[in-house]
């Protein structure tokens, strides 16, 4: 059994660092683990996404074409990945950016303004987090206890004064989500 | 020690520092710059060299010198800067020193691009370099393997006075997995009686590739293969994974490999016998082992993410007993589990001749994959 | 309703040398500015189509999307030896490389110093920026002493690490350089002295009076890790004083050119 999950947006939305949250927690879990990213020249205003694969055996392909769940955190994304998710899967969009309803019926879409509810808690770079709450409460691969430990032992020094609102932001997410008429 | 969770870039710059690397020399390029990046910091801080080189090949010069030492040395590069280092190589294995390399292998030829590839296989396992050298050459398919290979690399050029390179793609180098770190080794503090190091009141020593006797070439020519002959016969490494019942053998090294191992299970869940044997050794490659699972397997399907490199080397192991086809993607392209799935399920339904190019066949398929027209 | 003409002046107009696309340049970059006085000098003297570009390897490696003339992409570093293959071949064209630091200072040294000192008639339009922008912001043969970039994470010692090539003043010592100048990409004084420097050595091309390069202070805000109006103003504060502005070689023949 493996769980892919496919995070994209914007550089500088912390796509990225959200997937690495959820690899650490998976690690610490005792899952096996793959995070992999886009990478491409260093230029700014590209996108960015990354691929988590969580299993319970030796990871194959760290890159999957159908995912089980992806967040979308801007329109490009949700264009891209939302005709990839598999049946059954999960769709988070962040509607403060995409205009759009998704259009597939047969996963379970989330939507959530992930920016406002970032600056609702005082910092905007929390979307990530935001974003991952609500994936987490729809897909529960890991529990928000989970993913929260691995903020706490993996959360850069520099931001670790960031720890407690980052575990709100993930809170917030979920709440949010499990409220949400989907 | 516990796992942590590493990039495959630092995870092997890293395993180089702890496997007791004493000098590093390199010059930026991606995709392979974090393990520049980590040497820049780590190594002048433990007191050893990092030089950013003026170019690559300057900086396998710069190899070349500090292997003459006995230290234990290494350089990293991709694959336009190992291009521009296969004059330097060449002397370096005629001079018989032992140096450590790691290609993180990127799209080509030429300038081509950043993304993962396979394309280097034949400059590195085949040559590249002129006249009759043989590298050892060794290719992880996950984060932990690029570190127990670096680790193991160092140990192989010491012991055979080689060349020992560990073949990376961007895929394994941009990838985090958990993984485990080796202790610190310290570092070497007695060098091997043929470094030059100044005499010192001993004896002098000089290395040097020129032979300017033709017999002489002769003679190390020939020593040179006595020791590729002793690797040959020790140094084959290969992973194998549901060999013992497949009908449908996957080849493939590398990233190739593992993504073709969720291929693999897949095709197994659809009640087809497939299995996967992934060479780790390009360089010796398994030869036997793979004449051996010819014996047992029904059909082969070699993947790869180069126009068919490493095929040869399958072809001229099987000898024509058991019907090959391939599968590629190329300049940068990684293939999905999905794609190699499909052709899983073909060939099991399908007749493959015995005769015939595989990569004839494979360019047919290919064409509306890419919609090529003709 | 009744309009009244107003007699219409173009003031501003994108030089038909360059082409009406947006390039992938960080915003603010510098690059940017090049291109275009490039391209102008081109436009005024009438020779965009027979001019051949080479472009390096480095964060212009799509320079050739982005002028309308004839261009080819060199190796990291060959464009001097890619542009001399040209220059032989059709020397009644005109040809041009346009190269980074890291380009033409570090793995191109040789080839430069080779086309200078044979006195090639090429142009080299050399963009210092005392970084590898491309790759990630590494160390450049140009980086200044104590900078830090990703490869030298204390700042660079020139114990270890080396000082600063000074391309100009070293090229200016080779009796095949016809013009060889530094100018700077700061400020709209600056940017027209480097943009009648780029006509100079076009124009001493086209008189056959041998290599000529322009050296151009420029930004690289997104690497050096600072806003645009701050790379602007680190520019002037720590470039500027390590490579001064001025004329290193003029030939006497250059000097008499009439432009
Ligand atoms: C042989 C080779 N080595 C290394 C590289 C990687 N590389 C690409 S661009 C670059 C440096 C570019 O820096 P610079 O010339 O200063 O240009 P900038 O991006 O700053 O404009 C390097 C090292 C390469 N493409 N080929
Ligand atoms: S990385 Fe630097 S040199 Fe490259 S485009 Fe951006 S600002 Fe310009
Ligand atoms: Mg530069």
């Amino acid at each position: 059994m493996q769980t892919e999950i496919i995070i994209a947006g914007f550089g500088g939305q912390g796509a990225l660092f959200a997937g690495q949250v959820l690899a650490y927690a998976a690690m610490d879990s005792g899952h096996q683990v793959t995070w992999i990213p886009s990478y491409g020249p260093e230029m700014r205003g590209g996108t960015a996404n990354c691929t988590v694969i969580i299993a319970d055996e030796e990871i194959g392909s760290p890159l999957v074409l159908n995912p089980k769940a992806a967040i979308v955190l801007n329109l490009p994304s949700l264009d891209k990945y939302e005709p990839l998710v598999v049946p059954g899967g999960v769709l988070v969009v962040n509607t403060s950016l995409v205009n759009r309803t998704a259009q597939r019926t047969d996963i379970e879409n989330v939507f959530i303004p992930v920016n406002e509810i970032a600056e609702e808690l005082g910092n905007r770079r929390l979307l990530n987090m935001v974003a991952l709450g609500a994936l987490l409460a729809k897909l529960p691969v890991l529990s928000l206890d989970e993913v929260e430990k691995g903020l706490v032992d993996h959360l850069p020094e520099r931001h670790k004064r960031l720890l407690e609102v980052n575990k709100l932001a993930l809170h917030r997410g979920a709440e949010y989500a499990l409220q949400a008429v989907t | 020690m516990s796992k942590e969770l590493l990039k495959g870039n630092i995870a092997m710059a890293e395993a180089a520092v702890r496997a007791g690397v004493e000098a590093y020399f390199g010059y930026p390029i991606t995709p392979q710059t974090e393990l520049l990046e980590w040497m820049s910091e780590r190594l002048p801080a433990l007191g050893r060299t990092f030089l950013q080189a003026e170019s690559e090949v300057a900086a396998i010069n710069m190899l070349y010198g500090a292997a003459c030492t006995g230290a234990r040395v290494m350089i990293s590069s991709s694959s336009p800067g190992i291009s521009l280092m296969m004059e330097g190589l060449s002397y370096i294995a005629g001079t018989e020193v032992p140096v450590v390399l790691i290609d993180v292998m990127r799209g080509g030829p030429g300038l081509g691009n950043i993304a993962p590839s396979q394309g280097d296989y034949n400059q590195i396992v085949h040559g590249g370099g002129h006249g009759d050298y043989h590298p050892i050459v060794l290719a992880p398919s996950s984060v932990q393997e690029a570190i127990d290979l670096t680790v193991l690399a160092f140990d192989l050029a010491e012991k055979y006075r080689s060349i020992v390179f560990v073949v990376a793609d961007g895929n394994i180098g941009q990838m985090m997995e958990p993984a485990e770190l080796p202790p610190m080794r310290p570092v070497r503090t007695e060098y091997p009686d043929w470094a030059v190091r100044g005499s010192m009141g001993q004896a002098r020593h000089f290395l040097s590739s020129i032979y300017i006797e033709p017999k002489d070439e002769e003679v190390a020519n020939y020593r040179m293969m006595q020791v590729w002959k002793r690797v040959q016969e020790n140094e084959i490494r290969y992973q194998e994974y549901y060999l013992d019942d497949a009908e449908i053998t996957v080849v493939g090294f590398g990233t190739a490999g593992r993504i073709a191992l969720s291929a693999v299970r897949n095709a197994r869940l659809q009640g087809v016998k497939a299995g996967l044997f992934r060479p780790i050794s390009l360089n010796p490659f398994p030869i036997d082992e793979l004449e051996k699972i010819s014996q047992h397997t029904k059909k082969l399907l070699v993947v790869e993410m180069n126009t068919g490199q490493m095929l040869n080397d399958v072809q001229r192991a099987v000898k024509g007993k058991i019907p090959i086809d391939f599968y590629a993607r190329l300049g940068g392209i990684v293939p999905f589990p999905d794609e190699i799935l499909a052709e899983i399920l073909r060939i099991n339904q399908e007749e493959i001749p015995l005769e015939g190019d595989p990569r004839q066949r494979w360019m047919k398929r290919f064409a509306p994959v890419i919609n090529w027209k003709n | 309703m009744v309009t009244t003409a107003t007699p219409v002046q173009v003031v501003y107009k994108r030089p038909t040398s360059l082409s009406d696309i947006p390039t992938h340049y960080c915003p603010g970059c510098t690059h940017g500015i090049a291109h275009r006085l490039i391209a102008e000098v081109m436009d005024e003297m009438n020779i965009r189509d027979k001019t051949i570009g080479v472009a390096p390897v480095g964060c212009s490696v799509f320079a050739y999307n982005y002028f309308t003339c004839d261009f080819v992409e060199a190796a990291h570093g060959r464009a001097p030896a890619m542009a001399t293959g040209i220059k032989r071949v059709l020397p009644d064209r005109v040809v041009f490389t346009y190269q980074g630091d890291g380009d033409m200072a570090s793995i191109g040294m040789s080839e430069i110093i080779h086309a200078a000192g044979r006195g090639e008639n090429l142009t080299v339009i050399f963009i210092n920026n005392a970084i590898y922008g491309m790759t990630g912001g590494q160390m450049a043969p140009t980086t200044l002493p104590g900078q830090k970039t990703t490869s030298s994470p204390n700042g660079r010692d020139v114990e270890t690490m080396g000082f600063p090539m000074k391309m100009a003043e070293l090229l200016s010592q080779l009796d095949g350089a016809g013009y060889v100048v530094r100018r700077s990409l700061h400020d709209p004084k600056n940017i027209r002295m480097a943009k009648k420097a780029i006509r100079l050595a076009f124009e001493t091309q086209v008189h056959g009076l041998g290599f000529s390069m322009v050296e151009l202070l420029s930004t690289c805000n997104t690497n050096w890790g600072i806003s645009v109006l701050e790379s602007i103003q680190w520019l002037e504060d720590h470039m500027i004083p390590a490579y001064p502005i001025g004329d290193y070689k003029v030939s006497p023949a250059v000097a008499n050119l009439k432009v």
